[in-house]
């Protein structure tokens, strides 16, 4: 789950974490009362959304008074930013981060995530802050410094001082760096947080660190521990028919193709996307209904995958085993019967009492096609989806 | 000869009395499983499925000589299951539960690392040596016994590999299903270590998917160290960047873990790379001939 940078902060802050002060605003008159209260020199106007890139699409602005941070407040609010992290469709601002600017003397680069080789938490850091840090892994990957850290004992000052020696800092800065990198540490850890990225983290002219950003991600498996990041959750910010499915407990992520997919398993799910595209389809989606793939399951998952125009053919492949095929092919049918299917559907289903269920589907009277095996499948299903688009 | 599991094989089961443990239990039996009996604190002393119930696996592990675990858990309490079974110092314990925090299995994997106990898993659909021992949640029925091993993070994708093999009349060593999360404990290069000493296995199935850098490093363990034929696919080519698809491991970020470095690891190290999961089986039985 992601939230915004201003939640991101007042987590921070909780942990001791320095960041500038500052307000959310959801209005122009929010903004200017926020950026009076700030009585700061210049005031930072963000939008916050649940992207990267806000700087560079305009979303970012300084005010030299409280009237110009209204000004811009207004500008900024309702503005569709588009950045390489929210794709062309872009993302509605709702939301401001007023902030005090600050003395900036250097940018640095702080992030915490979990290290799938070491299988423990990793902390990184670089002296090029402000950069996209992948970039800078690809093109300096020595450039990045990196401190894995044992679960057990957590961070311990030798490594945040090496981190702090790494990135030049003097031995006073590098004194407000351990309990800085520490902090951001036990806040990583005590939120079950995923990512945790300081970029840039500022070294001001008076000698401070300050998060300038924060961005932080946390495990969704873990969320079932932490009601106050429940409540953080922005659904502005998700995609409507996505937060829809997991109503249900399905896992549904939309793409841009005709063909609409309903797999059981997310291997399964994601093969059938990859032989959508082989056999010169494109997927509609990715839609996992679980191991179970249930009757119930299935009509939620009929509902959720007609919601998309987009589509003009659905592909139901499900490797049931244990499950039994002519319950699932009752599923079905009872489903499109309910929701007036109109687009054909081909069927792709193995397990026990296959040919019952078959047998189901095509007693049904309803525009199904059963399919042999799943190159069949999707070989079926990309001719009807371009066949209805004509 | 399997790998894993076989005959010799004692099994008990974590979360024996609950639903999922239940139903599963049952099927492993029906299998032909030597399941031995079953932990579930507070109804130690009891029978279910005509087994006995221990409140803790020391119980279990003393009362049956068990020498594996099967975990059906729920995610909250998952990890401190793996933690009491790797205290008893059980050999095999194969976590089944999905949604287990990743911070539970960054301290979990830690702290087995220091035990005997290979942990296969979380979110994994179990291993099976067909014709002798079924450890997990796959449908049993699909398989047959012989000499393709198969390693996978994704179960139906798993299942699909298997029927295609058994329907060419292809039987299988043994099937490890690795799991679909970021952090897990036998990874795709162990498991393919495993297979590739077992004599009785002549060639391996390695399904991977995007995110991580897994199968990259099992393939450069391929080109070094194994001789039998290894046919590849990636799960994930048409997946968008940024996206996690179902499994909490699969997930394509800063440009890392795409099926397209995945595959170029593979073809560099002589796997036979496949570009739809429909063509495993019949590419193995190709190979086999060659």
């Amino acid at each position: 789950m992601k939230i915004h940078e201003y939640q991101a902060k007042a987590i921070l802050a909780r942990y001791g974490v320095t960041t500038p002060r500052g307000e959310v605003a959801f209005t122009k008159e929010e903004a200017r009362e926020a950026a009076q209260r700030l009585k700061s020199n210049i005031s930072v106007v963000k939008a916050q959304i649940h992207a990267g890139g806000r700087g560079k699409a305009g979303g970012v602005k300084l005010a030299r008074s409280a009237d110009e941070a209204a000004d811009l407040a207004s500008h900024i609010l309702g503005m569709k930013l588009v950045t390489p992290q929210t794709g062309p469709q872009g993302r509605v601002v709702k939301r401001l981060l007023i902030e005090e600017g600050l003395d900036i003397k250097r940018e640095l680069y702080l992030g915490l995530l979990v290290d799938r080789g070491t299988g423990k938490v990793v902390f990184m850091a670089s002296a090029a802050g402000g950069m996209e840090i992948e970039e800078v892994a690809k093109d300096n990957p020595e450039a990045i410094l990196r401190e894995i850290i044992h679960p057990a004992v957590g961070l311990q000052p030798y490594q945040a001082r090496k981190l702090a020696f790494g990135l030049g800092l003097s031995i006073e800065a590098v004194n407000t760096a351990v309990p800085f990198l520490q902090s951001l540490h036990r806040a990583f850890v005590d939120t079950d947080a995923s990512m945790l990225e300081i970029n840039p983290c500022v070294l001001t002219g008076d000698g401070k660190l300050v998060a300038l950003d924060a961005k932080m991600t946390f495990d969704d498996n873990a969320l079932f521990r932490h009601k106050e990041l429940r409540e953080l959750r922005d659904l502005d910010e998700e995609d409507p028919l996505e937060v829809e499915a997991s109503k249900y407990g399905l896992n549904y992520i939309k793409l841009d193709g005709s063909v609409a997919c309903m797999v059981n398993g997310a291997g399964l799910a994601m093969a059938t996307m990859d032989i959508i595209k082989y056999a010169g389809g494109s997927p509609a989606n990715f839609l996992d209904v679980g191991g179970g793939a249930s009757a119930d399951q299935v009509k939620n998952a009929f509902g959720i995958l007609m919601t998309d125009p987009a589509v003009k053919a659905v592909f139901i492949n499900i490797f049931g085993g244990i499950l039994r095929c002519d319950v699932l092919a009752s599923g079905v049918v009872a489903a499109a019967k309910e929701l007036q299917l109109k687009v054909p559907v081909v069927v792709r289903m193995e397990g026990t009492n296959v040919e019952l269920g078959q047998k189901i589907i095509r007693e049904s009277g309803l525009n199904f096609t059963i399919a042999d095996g799943m190159k069949d499948g999707a070989q079926k299903v990309v001719a009807l989806a371009a066949g209805g688009a004509r | 000869m399997s790998v894993l599991v076989d005959e010799k094989t004692r099994l008990i089961v974590q979360g024996f009395t609950g639903r999922e443990g239940t139903f599963h239990a049952q099927q492993m039996i029906e299998y032909g499983t030597s399941v031995v009996g079953g932990v579930t604190p507070g109804k130690g002393g009891t029978k279910h499925l005509e087994r006995p119930v221990f409140n803790t696996v020391a119980d279990a592990v003393k009362g049956t000589g068990a020498n594996a675990t099967v975990i059906f858990v729920p995610p909250p309490y998952a990890a401190d299951a793996i933690l009491e079974a790797a205290e008893s110092a059980l050999p095999l314990i194969i976590c089944i539960t999905e949604g287990i925090p990743v911070l539970d299995m960054v301290r979990v994997t830690t702290a087995i690392d220091l035990k005997t106990s290979r942990l296969v898993g979380p979110n994994c659909p179990g291993v099976i040596s067909p014709g002798k021992c079924k450890i997990g949640i796959m449908p049993g029925r699909i398989h047959k016994q012989g000499h393709v091993g198969v390693v996978s993070r994704s179960g139906t994708l798993t299942y699909e590999a298997v029927d295609q093999l058994t329907r060419l009349g292809i039987g299988q060593s043994t099937c490890i299903g690795i799991g679909g999360d970021p952090i897990i404990g036998t990874n795709h290069l162990e498991a393919i270590r495993l297979l590739s000493a077992d004599p009785d296995t002549h060639a391996i199935i390695l399904i991977g998917e995007i995110g991580g850098n897994a199968e990259e490093t099992a393939a450069a363990f391929v080109k070094a160290n194994v001789k039998k034929p290894v046919v590849g696919f990636i799960a994930g080519q048409t997946a968008p960047a940024g996206r996690r698809m179902g499994h909490a491991g699969a997930i394509i970020s800063g440009g890392q873990g795409t099926a397209k470095d995945k595959y170029a690891a593979m073809s560099a190290a002589g796997i036979h790379c496949v570009e739809t999961p429909a063509d495993l089986g019949s590419t193995v039985a190709k190979v086999l001939k060659q």
